[in-house]
């Protein structure tokens, strides 16, 4: 069966990368007890795969993988199985079955939903004026590991939350295709904002229908 | 002092300048965040290396289990921070930390070092100094944590005396409660009175109640106690029993160096090889049931979903029960994801059986020690294999479709000479032919090739180290000899961390100002390659005048007082004396479970072996107490 696992990636575990999150959930499953498949060949790997890589730094809401299993179990099974099998920083909040001839999952996402606090505040008009002649721009030239790119078109939706107390903080949407994927805290580099000054966390990610 | 919280959000804005973030910041499985203000007594436990390194030690992580099942305490764990983190916690006055709770070590009440090797002292004081703990003993006072240490390297504390309050000789399975119970009974009290009290714990050295006299040459004349509760002699402690061993290992997030659940099968060995200070100081040999250890292994497997599992021992070929324990091993873990290892095999076929049950679990090639190879040596250090056992093993481990075989030999040893090194040329060169004759030329040698270094507390305690032109010397006909076949692949030992080791673990009192100042001048992590730095510790030893030869490449004479010789691992010194002078004479002792040898073990621990007959240990039994009859006598006429 092929299910799909929606989890969060909080606290500590923000600092573990992509490889050694897939190793983490490889681990986990197996600690599960939960019939994991395996490629065939000589290096057996399992058939796991995350949807999209959350940069380090970021916590995230709504992450998704997808595992394949040799066996056919109910979801909530499933669930109460990883439930005390996963590190404390990562909370599984849903389990569903899906279609097994579906594409990749990694080919399915469309764009990913960010929250961004920042921790030395800008006020709220001047972090709007930002925002704004961000969004109004043309273009965004940016250079990312010796390649230049074009950011403005990976930003899909970006806006400014005040709250009662006047503090200001960000919500931005960005494309999160194969080959096309915004990153926030390039986008935080453009409107003037160390990246070690906000806590952005992942909140949805988006998928084909 | 810091709270948690501004810890991490300090940490937040370096973590992403470090290579690897996931090793400062904790929150793996298994690992165990007890209440603060409940427990009475806060221990942290560390690994002085770096995380990748450390986390994976089996000996802090039995201490940390046996802590946090108290109710009355709470154990946590740090490591050394790489020299990025290192140098970005200082820049933003950062305090080393816990990684379970984030509070600062200086707000523990007991800091525990695992020192297993003593290229890791400088880190040590180095994390005293992160944690603004005073790096010296005598400069702490009450508002600072107590700061112990154990492992091997303890078998000579004094060069760390200068640092540590107390050290652990021996196992530390009990004494770690006797020592939280004494803290607790003492609390509140100054910090001499708490430390005095550790005089009641039998393993325990204090060593600032110690002084230390030298002769005209520098040699030490005497180590007296200076208060009367001092004992003399500092016997090491030891468990009668092996407890269970732990199963819920810390699984790291990131990946580390050992990615395995390990399963201690048996402590101790009997082999009595000369130069293996292990062999010496883990006795007496102690074995788990095979049902313990493979229940163990599975529980440790299912809780941790690890990879690997390591069967760990000094000689795997020595444990009773080991093809029950292969076969049992093999069996439960049947059609599942597993490697095996099995380390310290003996040279002969029936290590390659054994391997052979884990065909399904194995990996890689296949290690063996024969640690020297010509028959001279063998006897000398007391690991006798004769060459056509060695020759006729490999060709079966060839034969049988390993393409790698791994040999560890030694350079070094007491008065080897040129001869005995070509010996060592010779004997791989025979081994890949013999190889080739079975298995063809895919077959693979590889010879590592490390450099002796004599240790306390075995019997080649009283001879030098080589010396470096000599090393270089022997290193270059090895390189002569072996890098001429593209099939063996040669890995050697520096001569100067040869060195390091040697003057680290040699050394009196007088060396812990020389590893002040070498780690004042920027020593630290000194078994790495970026860490080394041979010039800062000849700078050190100028500082105080000293030279590192005496420490390293002069002959003990042999009435000569170590500096460790008021620390016993309970093999006497007479019984090492004895078996240093058979060595001379090319004489081999034979595995001490056919024949007792007397080595102390039995007279020290006697009664906790007349408390525990039989099996457990290999050592005789011993019967009746040998107490003093005083029998009285009737009086005649009463």
């Amino acid at each position: 069966m092929r299910t799909r696992i929606t989890f969060t990636k909080q606290g500590a575990l923000r600092y573990i990368g992509h490889l050694d999150l897939h190793r983490l959930w490889e681990r986990a499953i197996r600690r599960a007890e939960l019939p994991l498949s395996y490629s065939q060949g000589f290096h057996p790997q399992p058939k796991i795969s995350l949807a999209a890589a959350l940069p380090l730094g970021f916590s995230s809401r709504a992450e998704v993988l997808d595992m394949r299993l040799n066996e056919t179990l109910a979801p909530e099974e499933i669930q109460t199985r990883l439930k005390d099998n996963l590190p404390p920083d990562i909370k599984v909040t849903e389990v569903i079955e899906v279609e097994e001839r579906l594409p990749a999952l990694q080919t399915l996402v469309l764009s990913a939903a960010y929250d961004v606090h920042l921790t030395e505040p800008i006020e709220a008009t001047e972090l709007k004026r930002r925002v704004e002649e961000t969004m109004n721009a043309e273009s965004i030239m940016r250079e990312r590991r010796g390649k230049a790119y074009d950011l403005r078109p990976l930003i899909e939706m970006m806006s400014v939350i005040t709250q009662s107390d006047g503090r200001a903080w960000l919500k931005m949407t960005l494309a999160a295709r194969e080959g096309a994927t915004g990153r926030p805290d390039e986008l935080l580099h453009v409107l003037g904002i160390e990246p070690e000054t906000a806590r952005v966390e992942r909140t949805r990610l988006i998928f084909k229908e | 002092m810091f709270t948690p919280e501004q810890i991490e959000s300090k940490l937040d804005r370096i973590l992403l300048k470090v290579e690897k973030p996931g090793r400062y910041v904790g929150g793996e499985l298994n690992s165990t965040l007890k209440d603060w203000d409940t427990a009475k007594t806060r221990v942290a436990f560390i690994f002085p290396d770096v995380y990748d390194i450390g986390v994976s030690n089996v000996g802090l992580k039995i201490l940390y289990d046996q802590v946090n099942q108290r109710e009355d305490a709470l154990a946590e764990r740090a490591y050394s921070p790489w020299f990025d983190m290192e140098a970005l916690m200082r820049e933003h006055g950062i305090p080393l930390y816990a990684l379970e709770s984030k509070r600062p070590l200086a707000g523990f009440d007991l800091i525990g070092f695992s020192l297993p090797y003593e290229t890791l002292y400088t880190n040590a004081l180095n994390i005293l100094d992160l944690a603004d703990i005073p790096v010296r003993a005598l400069e702490r006072d009450e508002s600072h944590p107590i700061i112990i240490a154990g492992g091997h390297s303890t078998n000579n504390p004094e060069p760390m005396h200068a640092f540590i309050d107390a050290f652990v000789v021996g196992e530390g399975e009990e004494v770690i409660h006797d020592i939280i119970n004494s803290l607790q009974k003492t609390e509140g009290k100054p910090r001499e009175e708490r430390l005095r009290e550790f005089l009641n714990i039998p393993g325990v050295y204090v060593p600032r109640f110690y002084e230390t006299t030298y002769m005209e040459d520098g040699t030490v004349e005497a180590i007296e106690p200076t208060i009367a509760e001092a004992p003399r002699v500092i016997n090491k402690r030891i468990v009668a029993k092996l407890p269970p061993p732990p199963t819920k290992f810390i699984v790291p997030n990131i990946g580390v160096v050992h990615n395995r659940v390990s399963v201690e099968i048996m402590r101790g060995c009997t082999r009595g090889c000369r130069f293996c200070q292990a062999g010496m100081i883990t006795r007496p040999v102690r074995e788990r049931s095979v049902e313990e250890v493979v229940d163990a292994a599975d529980a440790a497997v299912r809780s941790t979903g690890f990879e690997e599992l390591a069967l760990m021992s000094l000689s795997s070929s020595d444990y009773t029960y080991i093809k029950d324990l292969v076969s049992a091993i093999s069996k439960r873990f049947e059609g599942r994801k597993l490697t095996v290892s099995l380390p310290s095999l003996r040279i002969e076929s029936v290590s390659i059986d054994l391997m052979e049950m884990l065909k399904q679990h194995r990996s890689g090639g296949f290690t063996l020690a024969p640690e020297a190879a010509s028959e001279r040596m063998r006897r000398i250090i007391n690991k006798f294999i004769p060459d056509e056992d060695i020759i006729n093993t490999t060709r079966e481990i060839y034969a049988r479709g390993w393409t790698t075989i791994k040999l560890y030999f030694m350079i070094g040893h007491p008065s080897e000479t040129l001869e005995d090194v070509q010996a060592i040329a010779d004997l791989c060169k025979r081994v890949l032919a013999e190889g080739r004759k079975v298995a063809g030329w895919k077959v693979k040698l590889h010879a590592g090739v490390s450099t002796f270094v004599p240790k306390p507390q075995t019997p080649f305690q009283w001879v030098p180290c080589d010396t470096r032109d000599s090393i270089l010397e022997k290193q270059a006909l090895l390189k002569r000899e072996l890098f001429k076949d593209r099939n063996i692949k040669l890995s050697w030992t520096k001569p100067d961390d040869t060195f390091v080791e040697a003057w680290l673990s040699r050394g009196d009192r007088r060396m812990a100002e020389v590893i002040y100042s070498a780690w004042k001048r920027g020593a630290k992590f000194d078994a790495w390659e970026e860490g080394r730095k041979f010039e800062i510790w000849s700078e050190a030893f100028n500082d105080h005048n000293l030279d590192y030869t005496f420490y390293t490449s002069r002959p003990r004479r042999t009435d000569e007082v170590f500096p460790w010789e008021h620390i016993t691992a309970a093999v006497r010194k007479n019984f090492l004396f004895q078996d240093f002078r058979m060595s001379l004479e090319g004489q081999i002792r034979v595995d001490c479970r056919l024949n007792c040898f007397a080595c102390g073990i039995l007279p020290t621990f006697s009664n906790l072996r007349r408390e525990n007959p039989g099996e457990g240990w290999k050592c005789p039994d011993v019967k009746s107490p040998a107490r003093k009859v005083d029998v009285k006598l009737p009086v005649v006429g009463d």
